[in-house]
């Protein structure tokens, strides 16, 4: 009886990808438990403008494998380096009733509770979750690349890739004839050489191009007064988030600008703009005046596309509605496009004070209200207010 | 990369191996070698090393896991993956060195013998192995894609079936008595016995056995259990629930005995190794190599270690036993290596290291029992003159099936609704709510009925139940 040994095949290795149907399966899982946590990740992660690539840490629940197993207080034996004494700490404490993964026996080890997911992917299934049509899936993807430059005659200095080897030729050409250098006319002579110099070297120039097709900023705007749930959270982080990937596609600069404001308005980060602020009173009125402020110092309306939304949960001092209106109407005249979203989850319209009586007394063509109650108005509000974009006639 | 030694050197060094392991008294069954790279060696660990095998969610997720750990260097792959089969089967990774093959050789050699010979195996019918898996996979596959029932239906069914597989009987080598058998049995018991001074004792009673009761005795089979006694299942249902049993079934052996099984193998190749008279080159890296195979993990437990330092100890006390081991064992008529063989027949890693694990042994390896307190885990109890035999009483509720919590299906038509109740034996270790949840979700979803789970929570008597209405508990008196 001897022994068989099978050599090593490549053919076999590459075709041999025996489990990839089943992980094909596990990942489909796993997709399935995030979108089904899509509201809470969503409410969570900034998602704005970042990098697409960037893998987020997402915990899911739901493709553990359960079993009977013994509980926490289930002590466990091992092994020490020599003189354990009893009172030593030896590890820390899984949150599953494991012990260290590695000790004898077949417990099953404890599953991870967190994946990794590509913002892509997320935003994938975030477009799946607000039901957008595939077409305009596609479109909000697509990044152009932007060409923030154009090109402005030459120069003496810049960088090797921008070296012109025509004008570069042609310095030299000038220099050899303001210095007598001719060709010699004698037949038979070698001609001196006569080589480039520093000074002949010549470079494009590129500029910062500047002009309004170009350039778009985002002003969103939010009331951080009351309390922003998970769901509050997550509509208006997509509908701001689908905002921006919108100008994205249509024009090469983007900014973009988040004004928190209760009783008054502050320029925050992202993650600050999400988070749950001070509870009290508010003055709508103090979030559009600091947008004006910004517009005014920042993105003048000559040079910029403002895009102005303002997401609230409705509630403003009646005192403060007056200025609310007059500045809501300077802020139309100087956007694209401006637009107010109540926010109101289910059932809570009916208790709660509303905005959406109030600015319909604004006259402005490029000003839009909706209101969101759930995750499918998402996408009908989002293009309710872009069919009233200013930029589109031109 | 490719190793500098060719398949030809291999088998050279096979040869050489498989002499040295005959003349020591190994026993192996024909044994085959299949070279591969890694992401092959990945995918055979997911699917425990069986060439085919059904097709499963739960394999992706442990081939993900896997290639993560190894991606990131967290651990490296085994040197040796083995299955259990006549001819037993064997992969090579084809990166390793020439020493590191020449080890794993001989290490599978031990496994092979330890397969071979090793009572609790007895049931696993290796010489079928393959063929079986093999057919379990085209079966699955064919439920898969028959249109009438498809994967979303098949999933479900494993799902459910996966998370009771364990909930099986642990010794395969005592019959299952037949329910007729049981019941036979029953009606004895119920019979007065013999007595031939029956004129003066009074009568005893004669007890009734209740014969009507579904199941006659306790039966620890959960999942064969409700695929024989739920009539709403389809055939198909039947089959994969068959299926997922007898794999379990056939991994048992080799759960009972991990710590046997690897310090044998860890054993026999370093015995193999030191008389192959390896070049210097060769003899240096072995001795690294096999350090690092059998070295402790101070504050978890590596079974390699403890199996071979076992092993080493029971040929010592047999060969050259201290005056008080003389003492206590007297002449044992036989030298330490046909200890061993007779040890590595009949036993299972409980009673090995109920048998075999002696106290300074237990010291020497400075084994202690730890327990969670708070965010910590503190050792509670070292192996000192009073608490080594609590160390060693917990190590053997640690190993094996010891691990995996018996529980029996107790009675089938509870309260007369066909509810399936069970009861958990339990031994001092309570059961995580949160699994036993959702396994029972999974029990509900094979019975089709109300399951009940009678078990002990924080001392007290509790019923865990599933209904269509979901879970509940509530405390029993």
């Amino acid at each position: 009886m001897t022994t068989i040994f099978r050599p090593f095949r490549q053919a076999d290795a590459q075709r041999s990808d025996r489990a990839a149907g089943d992980r094909l399966r596990h990942r489909q899982k796993i997709r399935q438990s995030i979108r089904e946590n899509i509201a809470d990740i969503i409410a969570e992660e900034s998602i704005i403008g970042k990098d697409r690539e960037r893998v987020i840490k997402v915990p899911i629940r739901g493709i553990k494998e359960y079993r009977f197993i013994y509980g926490e207080n289930a002590p466990g034996v091992a092994q020490g380096s020599g003189s354990t004494q009893p009172g030593q700490v030896v590890g820390k404490a899984h949150r599953e009733g494991q012990g260290p993964p590695d000790r004898a026996g077949d417990r099953p080890g404890v599953d991870y509770y967190e994946t990794d997911v590509s913002l892509d992917e997320l935003i994938d299934i975030m477009f799946e979750d607000l039901e957008l049509p595939d077409l305009e899936r596609k479109r909000l993807r697509e990044l152009p690349a932007p060409q923030l430059t154009k090109r402005k005659g030459y120069r003496t200095v810049g960088i090797r890739v921008r070296l012109d080897k025509r004008h570069t030729a042609r310095a030299r050409l000038k220099r050899r004839l303001a210095t007598h250098h001719g060709p010699s006319h004698f037949p038979g002579d070698q001609p001196p050489r006569f080589p480039f110099h520093d000074d002949d070297l010549r470079y494009r120039h590129m500029v910062a191009d500047l002009k309004k097709e170009s350039n778009a900023v985002v002003v969103c705007i939010m009331d951080t007064s009351g309390s922003m749930d998970t769901m509050k959270k997550y509509l208006a982080r997509s509908f701001f988030f689908l905002l921006y990937q919108f100008i994205v596609t249509k024009y090469r600069n983007v900014e973009i600008v988040f004004i928190a404001h209760h009783t008054e308005a502050r320029e925050v980060t992202e993650g600050e703009f999400f988070h749950k602020g001070e509870s009290g009173g508010t003055f709508i009125s103090s979030g559009y005046q600091k947008a004006l402020d910004i517009v005014a110092e920042r993105y003048h309306p000559s040079l910029w596309n403002v895009y102005a939304f303002h997401c609230s949960d409705g509630d403003n001092f009646d005192s403060d509605n007056p200025a609310a209106l007059r500045t809501a109407h300077e802020l139309a005249q100087v956007c694209n496009l401006f637009g107010y979203g109540e926010i109101k989850p289910l059932g809570s319209r009916y208790y709660e004070s509303s905005m959406l009586n109030i600015f319909r007394r604004l006259e402005a063509d490029n000003f839009q209200t909706v209101l969101i109650e759930r995750k499918e108005d998402i996408w009908p509000s989002f293009r309710a207010f872009l069919a009233k974009d200013r930029g589109r006639e031109q | 990369m490719a190793a500098p030694y060719t398949v030809d050197d291999l088998m050279a060094w096979d040869e050489r191996i498989r002499e040295q392991a005959a003349a020591f008294g190994l026993d192996c069954f024909p044994q085959e070698f299949e070279l591969c790279d890694h992401n092959q060696m990945l995918g055979y660990m997911a699917y425990s090393g069986m060439p085919s095998h059904y097709p499963h969610w739960s394999y992706g997720k442990a081939y993900e896991k896997l290639k993560t750990l190894y991606d990131y260097g967290v651990s490296g792959l085994p040197y040796e993956m083995v299955i259990n089969s006549s001819p037993a089967l064997a992969y090579l990774m084809r990166d390793n060195t020439l020493l590191l093959q020449i080890l794993t050789i001989a290490h599978v050699y031990g496994h092979n013998d330890f397969f071979k010979n090793n009572a609790t195996f007895r049931s696993t019918r290796p010489e079928f192995t393959i063929s079986s898996f093999k057919a379990h996979a085209a079966r699955v596959r064919r439920y898969i894609e028959d249109p009438s029932i498809g994967l979303e239906r098949v999933e479900p069914i494993v799902d459910a079936a996966h998370a009771l597989s364990l909930q099986c009987r642990r010794n395969l080598a005592i019959r299952k008595r037949t329910i007729e058998e049981v019941r036979n049995d029953l009606i004895e018991a119920g019979r007065p016995p013999a007595d031939p001074f029956q004129q003066l004792h009074r009568r005893p009673k004669h007890v009734e056995p209740d014969l009507r009761k579904v199941p006659p005795e306790p039966d620890e089979d959960v999942l064969l259990f409700i695929r024989d006694h739920n009539p709403y299942l389809a055939e198909w249902e039947r089959d994969l629930i068959t299926i997922v049993h007898e794999e379990a079934q056939y991994f048992i052996p080799q759960i009972e005995t991990k710590i046997m099984n690897e310090g044998w193998a860890s054993y026999w190749h370093k015995q193999i190794l030191d008389h192959l008279d390896l070049p210097e080159g060769l003899q240096l890296e072995f001795i690294v190599r096999h350090n690092q195979v059998v070295r402790p993990f101070p504050g978890g437990l590596n079974p390699y270690h403890l199996g071979f330092k076992v092993w080493e100890d029971i040929r010592r006390r047999y060969d050259d036993p201290t005056a008080e081991e003389r003492a206590e064992i007297g002449d044992p008529g036989k030298n330490g290596l046909q200890k061993m063989f007779e040890v590595r027949e009949s036993d299972r890693d409980v009673s090995f290291l109920r048998r075999h694990l002696t106290e300074p042994l237990l010291r020497e390896l400075d084994l202690f029992e730890y327990e969670a307190r708070g965010d910590d885990l503190v050792v509670s109890k070292v192996a000192d003159s009073e608490s080594w035999r609590d160390v060693k009483a917990l190590l053997l509720q640690s190993v094996g099936m010891a691990t995996v919590p018996v529980i029996k299906v107790d009675d089938a038509d509870f309260s007369g609704n066909r509810t399936l109740y069970l009861v958990h034996a339990h031994d001092g270790r309570d059961l995580l709510l949160e699994h036993a949840e959702k396994t029972l979700a999974y029990l509900h979803r094979l019975w089709q009925r109300e399951v009940a789970l009678e078990t002990l929570v924080g001392g007290k008597r509790t019923l865990l139940a599933y209904t269509d209405r979901g879970f509940s508990t509530k405390s029993l008196k």
